[in-house]
């Protein structure tokens, strides 16, 4: 017994590597699943304008920090990618990923926070459908958050060990995907009042 | 060529944990025919309560209005979702492809192994939501809401959100597996075979995957809103709550209505296939076929909302959809004609693979024919939610599902088991279904035009739907659905008698001229001894000039 | 594979620095509270900021271009839902109907005021109620 990996995999008829082929496929499957929740905000957002009534209670300075977090832990992640590839440094790559782990966690516990901070003022899921979709898009994008997290951090082991290492530059692609939607995210739940 | 094992597989890599994609596929081809005979066996209940109210059902016992609502919603929920999608899409997608663009297995086969464990647990979620309290829901496959989103209207608090569980991690397992196909035909396509070199088939198969993800995006968000409405009293689809039901509609349908383009583009891929080999005879127009499933694809995103056509949508977004969905009939013709003039100067073979795709072809035209009545909005007030839909909706789908897997699983069982299917028994499960299968639905478009609606439990409370004559119409219906039902017993005979009785195959039982054809019957782990490298199209039958009737893939020129 | 070989680590720290740049200003110019200027730096510098991300640290300036291609038209699905969705979703009334929802605070007003229950005043299942001319 043993997985043997097939020829197929290391193929390339068009010169892409197949992991990195796959995740861009696998992008464009997620832009319609969030860009889709987005849309219905944004339907729900220009029709209820005393939506702007609620979205006065986002903590923009949360929110802000945040945004500086994930932009950051993306320099992290492609500057781990420098490291694997052009550097050939397999344990400054581990550093640098494990450094982008760091800011996702930070992002966890800001979000944690104002979660927290919002549940105690009233202001519910059920409350009013705005929150709703606050809650809905921020708490699926920290499902990524916490998803990439795990990957990131699963092939850190082998990426230290020199095995893998194409997996830096795959886990950093989803990873700035994550940074990609709340970049989005931050100005239509915190900004536009 | 890299170091590889072709070693022999266990029990457990064949059949319980495979990552053969042989396997895999196989164990979506058993899955799906088996919720076949789930499905089937649903839509035997409700339409026995349709022809004889109230009356107790053998293997099945009185049927309740709830009981109703569940077996119609489960029966479409998994014709759709755990028959057709894994059938054409998962197993022959997951069979095919490696074998046809000649490597040996799929570019990351343990994520094919993952996306068959989702689909499987999918299965079983699908199966709890009928055993929990309140049973299995019965807000109809499309489960608007607000009869979807609460259980105070729904009646089914815990099978709504199972249900919708199930779905989501159907879709979930077919978004994994996709991308193992389209990574896996981009990259790992064997030397010389170009883009245009590529059977028709795997073209067609990759389109629907294609098609799938984009369209169903919005719809996993909404689901996720649904489910949100359901277990935490959230208002995205309730009006007292702030929200709009008919954003649910829409998210639905812009999957829902690509979706029967995704199931409909692999049945024309078999087509392509088999009328090529059996009619010995290349394709017409490959590149003209290609291009209109490409606008097929395209045009069946912006036609989604003939289904809301009477929901209260603006008018002038109901003219735009009328336009629309008329025009996408043009491609389809396009490729309809294509298939049609590939039979001319061939030299077509009676076997079981070319009978199934004569009757898709003859049979599905009808469903798209009818399809144009419904996709005109002033028509459609008349039609919509009534049994001519149904009837439109069933002669597309089940020729696309039934005629077109077992076009497929005719054709490429020799490939699969090693032998030719049993002819005899072949010809009789054939006719057996062909013809019941119209007596079942011809009776539906004429009760749709005298105005039967649909979902309705019993029809003996409407006066205007008693006349006479139609309850012994909804009599015939039932009784040719037995009668198919029946017939479906030698299919499944065939499947299992004719891996030992049937005629030994060899490589090259059609004479094909695609890549599966040179590799042995069945394929060993790895499936080509020697990977094969590609020197010219895929339908090289009776070229002119040439001293062979066909010349394959891989078999290099003549210096 | 004529991959980013040649920049250094820190060309893509200069990257970063001119994301908190870009950042500063989004978060800076809807302070200022006039509509077109929020417009633009927030949701105008969150596309840039998008594309430079995607460009320089997703590194899709040196992949095959049709990537681009692929990811756009995602994008361009989601447009079309949002155009064909609008004109439903985003109405909130017709020449015979009103939209009922109890967070429009003219509907809200008149059905309390006048003490009528959802059921009763012909609220359909997708949410709107006919004008009171139709009954």
């Amino acid at each position: 017994m043993g997985f043997s990996k097939p020829v197929a995999t290391d193929r390339s008829a068009t010169g892409i590597p197949t992991g990195r082929l796959a995740m861009w496929i696998l992008l464009s499957s997620e832009i319609v699943i969030f860009g889709g929740l987005l849309v219905c905000y944004l339907l729900y957002r220009f029709h209820n304008t005393e939506w702007g009534h609620e979205a006065a209670h986002t903590n923009v300075w949360a929110g802000g920090f945040n945004t500086f977090v994930l932009l950051t832990s993306s320099l992290f992640i492609v500057l781990a990618h420098h490291a694997a590839e052009t550097d050939k440094d397999n344990e400054k790559a581990f550093k640098w990923m494990w450094a982008t782990i760091g800011c996702a966690l930070i992002f966890l516990c800001v979000k944690a926070f104002e979660y927290t901070t919002e549940i105690h003022h009233g202001y519910t899921a059920q409350a009013n459908p705005f929150w709703a979709f606050y809650y809905t898009a921020t708490a699926i994008h920290a499902g990524h958050v916490v998803a990439g997290g795990l990957a990131i951090a699963i092939c850190s082991f082998d990426v230290r060990k020199g095995e893998h290492l194409n997996r830096v530059e795959l886990t950093g692609i989803y990873w700035h995907f994550v940074d990609l939607v709340w970049i989005f995210l931050f100005p239509l739940l915190y900004i536009a009042k | 060529m890299s170091d590889h094992h072709h070693h022999e597989l266990t029990f457990s890599e064949k059949f319980l944990f495979p990552t053969d994609h042989k396997y895999i596929g196989l164990q979506y081809l058993w899955t799906s025919l088996f919720m076949g005979a789930v499905g089937g066996f649903m839509a035997y209940v409700f339409r026995m309560q349709l022809a004889w109210p109230g009356e107790s059902v053998p293997l099945f016992g009185v049927v309740t209005p709830q009981n109703y609502n569940a077996l119609l919603t489960n029966h479409a929920t998994i014709m759709i979702f755990w028959v057709a999608m894994p059938m054409l899409i998962a197993a022959f997608g997951n069979i095919l492809i490696p074998l046809m663009i000649g490597c040996d297995d799929m570019v990351f086969p343990r994520l094919n192994r993952l996306s068959y464990q989702i689909f499987f647990v999918s299965t079983v979620v699908l199966f709890l939501s009928f055993l929990v309290p309140g049973g299995g829901f019965g807000g109809s496959w499309t489960s608007y809401p607000p009869l979807s989103a609460r259980a105070e209207y729904s009646l089914t608090p815990w099978g709504s959100s199972l249900w919708v569980l199930a779905v989501a991690l159907e879709i979930v397992a077919f978004l994994v597996g996709g991308i193992n196909f389209m990574t896996t035909t981009m990259n790992s396509r064997a030397p010389g075979m170009k883009m245009m070199d590529i059977p028709m088939v795997i073209w067609m198969i990759n389109l629907a995957v294609v098609l799938f993800m984009f369209s169903v995006g919005p719809l996993v968000a909404g689901a996720i809103m649904l489910l949100l409405d359901q277990q935490l009293g959230t208002s995205f689809y309730i009006p007292s709550g702030g929200g709009d039901p008919v954003l649910f509609q829409h998210l639905f349908w812009f999957f829902g209505h690509p979706e029967v383009y995704v199931l409909l583009l692999p049945t024309f891929g078999f087509m392509a296939e088999v009328i090529t080999t059996l009619a010995r005879k290349k394709l017409f127009a490959y590149k003209t076929i290609l291009f209109s499933a490409f606008m097929t694809g395209i045009l069946s995103m912006i036609v989604w909302a003939h289904h809301q056509f009477i929901a209260g949508i603006d008018p002038r977004m109901a003219n735009i959809f009328s336009i629309t969905t008329i025009l996408i009939s043009i491609p389809l013709a396009i490729i309809y004609l294509a298939y049609i003039w590939t039979f001319y100067g061939g030299s077509i073979k009676y076997e079981l693979p070319m009978m199934w795709a004569s009757a898709f072809l003859v049979i599905f035209l009808v469903g798209g024919l009818t399809g144009l009545f419904l996709g005109s909005s002033a028509l459609d007030i008349y039609f919509h939610d009534n049994t001519f839909v149904v009837a439109h909706f069933h002669y597309t789908l089940m020729p696309i599902t039934f005629f077109g897997g077992f076009t497929a699983i005719t054709y490429w069982y020799p490939k699969i088991f090693g032998r030719k299917m049993l002819h005899g028994l072949g010809v009789i499960h054939f006719w057996g279904t062909v013809i019941p299968f119209n007596g079942i639905f011809i009776p539906l478009f004429m009760l749709g035009l005298a105005g039967q609606h649909r979902k309705i439990y019993d029809y003996t409370h409407f006066p205007d739907l008693m006349q006479p004559g139609f309850q012994q119409l909804r009599e015939f219906a039932t009784i040719s659905l037995v009668v198919l039902a029946l017939f479906q017993l030698l299919f499944v005979y065939s499947m299992v008698m004719s891996m030992k009785t049937g005629e030994v195959a060899g490589n090259d039982p059609w004479g094909g001229t695609t890549l599966e054809w040179q590799c042995p019957s069945p394929p060993p782990h790895g499936n080509f001894a020697t990977l094969p490298t590609v020197y010219r199209g895929p339908y090289e039958y009776s070229v002119p000039g040439s001293d062979k009737d066909v010349l394959p893939q891989n078999m290099p020129s003549k210096a | 594979m004529g991959h980013d070989v040649a920049h250094t680590s820190g060309y893509y720290v200069k990257i970063w620095a001119i994301l908190m740049v870009l950042f500063f200003i989004s978060v800076a110019g809807p302070t200022l509270g006039i509509l077109i200027v929020t417009l633009i730096t927030a949701f105008g510098v969150a596309a840039i900021k998008a594309t430079m991300v995607m460009a320089y640290f997703m590194h899709l300036n040196v992949e095959k271009k049709y990537i681009w291609g692929l990811l756009a038209s995602a994008l361009i699905f989601i447009l079309g839902l949002f155009i064909g969705v609008a004109p439903d979703v985003m109405k909130s009334h017709g020449v015979q109907w009103t939209k009922c929802n109890s967070f429009d605070e003219r509907n809200l007003a008149r059905f309390q005021h006048e003490g009528i229950h959802a059921l009763d005043i012909g609220l359909n299942r997708t949410g709107r109620i006919c004008t009171p001319q139709r009954f």
